[in-house]
């Protein structure tokens, strides 16, 4: 257990650690490089829950996926260090705001559940299969695709038109421009191709 | 489009062709590369190596210091100094080479009238320094005396289109 | 018992003793696995390839690590210093860790369950994980070398990975099916009989295709293209760093062999089960099988010229997408119209 125990306050500290970089680094790059790290240490955090599936998938669509595309947009964009430090003063008091919103809720949520608030005691324990027997991949699945069958799949029908919309958006038809066509051109045979023709000395084409 | 056609496309045909004609330059064709420094390659009689000057058969140099090749060298490589020697016949004092600005166009063992000067068979004399390259009567004579035999059966060979 | 054998072959604890016997021969083998590209490459241009040093040229490996660890580290001015030396690190611990899941054996003297470091329920995800890490590297290296070639390299990496694996996610799924499990050990026995190969050939063509791009192989190797970008995206490295960039990407194409094997070519199972077939070890088999694609990786760099970029983004998304999507359904409508499903 002292392993676990260990492992879990190092992924922690890790986590914290990038994500207070992830505001603070200078470079927009590096903070998402730190971002990334915050979302593997998280990873982390839930392989240590016993919730390997949700460590795994969030190692694969975020850190795989999501954060390839950040870096993308990050990388390209010239961003001025200074200049975007400017606005620091301005933007302070409501990111204040927001950040101090967030905490209370974050109290209020974990200090339910440590000190007990009254109607939190009274909430029914989800049943935990055996971890022997069941890996959690297949309880997520039986829970997924019975019960919350519709929502799963107005996430994916939600998702399917947000891609279908940008690319209509960003699709235009250019006039003039030469494309090829690989298919007809692989199915051209030698025949097609290629004339021979015998040219006499002295009497052109 | 046949259905023949339709069908190699569908199992990529032309890709398994590819790879086996790969495959069989793999396993069952002859190496072309030889193995260099143990083995070389055949040269021409005519070709343009490392320049050496020769002797007649008596121990006599060849080069009588008219200084033709001096004369026609294009990249104007080749210094002589010439003076009678103690029998009275003309021979050259200094016979230098540089190497670095030779082109190897043969021209001066086609100017020599007594086919002193030669370029040898040579060809593997790269040195660590510049200076090695100067190249001067002493080492011309050594290269001439190492290579006799070489030089001598490819001009024999040679002398029929001469 | 058995943890007694263990705990005598290697005093420092099995887990660590495990791990060098995975390790070690995995290094060994990727160093000879760039000396057989070099002889393989050679053969099909009718040359020698490496043969002076050591007989057949058998140490150039060696040769060729001692002379790069004794080269001079040149970071690029105006470089991200750190990210530019995290970058090669992070590849080549990232091609390592991945093969702590890949189950190379079964049984036999030393182990009663399969030959593993961590025979955990998600393996394949895990793999699939770190696979997708694997562009980190990439980027890091683009990005930090601050200089144009590495960074369309780096660019082009990523592109070309991030869509190969979709079609590589969606392959797995359909293995996944049909075995009923993520655990790569219960994949492997789940082809005891037939070999996945078999049933879902196109599937392993598509497989092979994409772990090409995904290694950044010929003929996917755009984002080194020697001839447009120089080298691509560690076109500034030297040195180690350099030998880390170049090993990490071969240990990746034999992991990522060693991937295929498990999911297709049935893992450490002999290819017939008859007497004499089945007395050679099961490691061994894994052994051959992973050096057979991996010969076919250097085969087809040998035999086919490089994609443009359009022409890969193209097979990607138009032709491999679609078809394992379609895979994928036909094999769950397959497997519940016959009720072959497992664990139903």
């Amino acid at each position: 257990m002292a392993i676990a125990a260990l492992s879990f306050y190092v992924f922690a500290f890790i986590t914290l650690f990038a994500a207070v970089n992830v505001i603070f680094a200078r470079n927009p790059v590096h903070s998402v490089l730190f971002l990334i790290l915050s979302f593997f240490s998280s990873a982390g955090l839930f392989v240590l829950m016993g919730a390997e599936f949700l460590a795994m998938v969030l190692v694969i669509v975020y850190v795989g996926a999501v954060a390839v595309l950040f870096l993308f947009v990050v990388m390209m964009l010239d961003v001025e260090v200074v200049a975007s430090r400017k606005g620091v003063a301005r933007y302070a008091s409501v990111g204040g705001l927001v950040g101090g919103l967030l905490l209370v809720e974050l109290v209020l949520i974990v200090g339910g559940r440590v000190g007990g608030l009254p109607n939190q005691t009274a909430a029914p324990v989800l049943p935990i299969p055996e971890m022997a027997e069941r890996t959690n991949t297949q309880a997520l699945g039986d829970v997924l695709y019975t019960d919350y069958i519709l929502l799963f799949q107005t996430a994916g029908m939600i998702l399917l038109v947000a891609m279908v919309g940008a690319i209509v958006l960003t699709l235009r038809k250019r006039s003039g421009v030469k494309r090829q066509n690989i298919q007809k051109q692989t199915l051209r045979t030698i025949d097609e191709a290629v004339e021979l023709k015998k040219v006499e000395p002295g009497s052109g084409l | 489009m046949s259905t023949a056609r339709a069908i190699s496309q569908l199992f990529l045909w032309e890709l398994v062709k590819g790879l086996g004609l790969t495959l069989k330059y793999m396993f069952f064709k002859k190496r072309v590369t030889i193995n260099y420094p143990y083995e070389k390659g055949a040269i021409s009689p005519r070709f343009r190596g490392e320049h050496a000057l020769r002797r007649y058969p008596s121990g006599e140099e060849r080069c009588i210091a008219c200084k033709l090749c001096e004369a026609i060298c294009p990249a104007q490589a080749i210094t002589i100094e010439a003076e009678p020697r103690e029998d009275g016949q003309r021979r050259t004092t200094r016979y230098d080479i540089d190497m670095t600005k030779c082109i190897y166009c043969g021209y001066c063992q086609e100017a020599c009238p007594v086919d002193a000067i030669v370029q040898g068979p040579n060809f593997e004399f790269a040195t660590e320094t510049r200076e090695e390259l100067y190249y001067n009567k002493d080492k011309l004579l050594a290269n001439g005396d190492r290579w006799e035999t070489e030089i001598a059966q490819n001009i024999a060979l040679d002398a029929a289109y001469r | 018992m058995v943890d007694i054998v263990k705990f005598l072959i290697n005093p420092f604890g099995t887990m660590i003793g495990g791990i060098l016997m995975l390790l070690v021969p995995i290094l060994i083998g990727v160093a000879y696995y760039t000396y057989a590209e070099r002889r393989v490459i050679a053969a099909a241009q009718l040359r020698k390839g490496p043969n002076v040093v050591g007989p057949f040229g058998l140490l150039q490996p060696f040769a060729d690590a001692v002379k790069l660890l004794f080269k001079e580290t040149i970071v690029p001015a105006g470089s991200s210093r750190f990210v530019f030396i995290i970058a090669p690190m992070l590849t080549f611990v990232l091609a390592m860790v991945a093969w702590a899941v890949i189950p190379v054996g079964e049984g036999g003297w030393f182990a009663d369950g399969p030959w593993v470091i961590a025979d955990i329920n998600v393996g394949v995800l895990y793999l699939f994980a770190i696979s997708s890490m694997g562009v980190y590297g990439i980027i890091m290296a683009g990005w930090a070398s601050n200089s144009k070639y590495p960074f369309i390299g780096a660019l082009r990496s990523a592109a070309q990975m991030v869509s190969y694996e979709v079609s590589m996610g969606l392959i797995i799924v359909s293995v996944i099916v049909c075995v009923g499990s993520f655990n790569l050990s219960d994949v492997v026995r789940a082809q005891k009989d037939l070999w996945y190969v078999i049933p879902h050939f196109p599937l392993f063509i598509v497989f092979f295709v994409s772990i090409l791009a995904e290694t950044n192989r010929a003929p996917f190797d755009l984002p080194e293209g020697e001839s447009e970008i120089v080298a691509g995206f560690f076109l500034e490295y030297s040195s180690m760093s350099f030998a880390l960039f170049f090993l990490g990407e071969y240990a990746n194409m034999l992991l990522m062999c060693a991937i295929t094997t498990v999911l297709f070519l049935g893992g450490w199972y002999a290819p017939f089960d008859v007497a004499w077939l089945t007395w050679i070890p099961g490691v061994i088999w894994f052994a051959l099988k992973v050096c057979l694609l991996a010969f076919v990786f250097l085969w087809v760099r040998a035999t086919v010229p490089r994609y443009r970029y359009d022409q890969l983004m193209r097979l990607g998304w138009k032709i491999f997408l679609p078809f394992t999507l379609f895979w994928v359904i036909a094999t769950a409508g397959v497997l519940v119209a016959f009720g072959w499903l497992p664990n139903a």
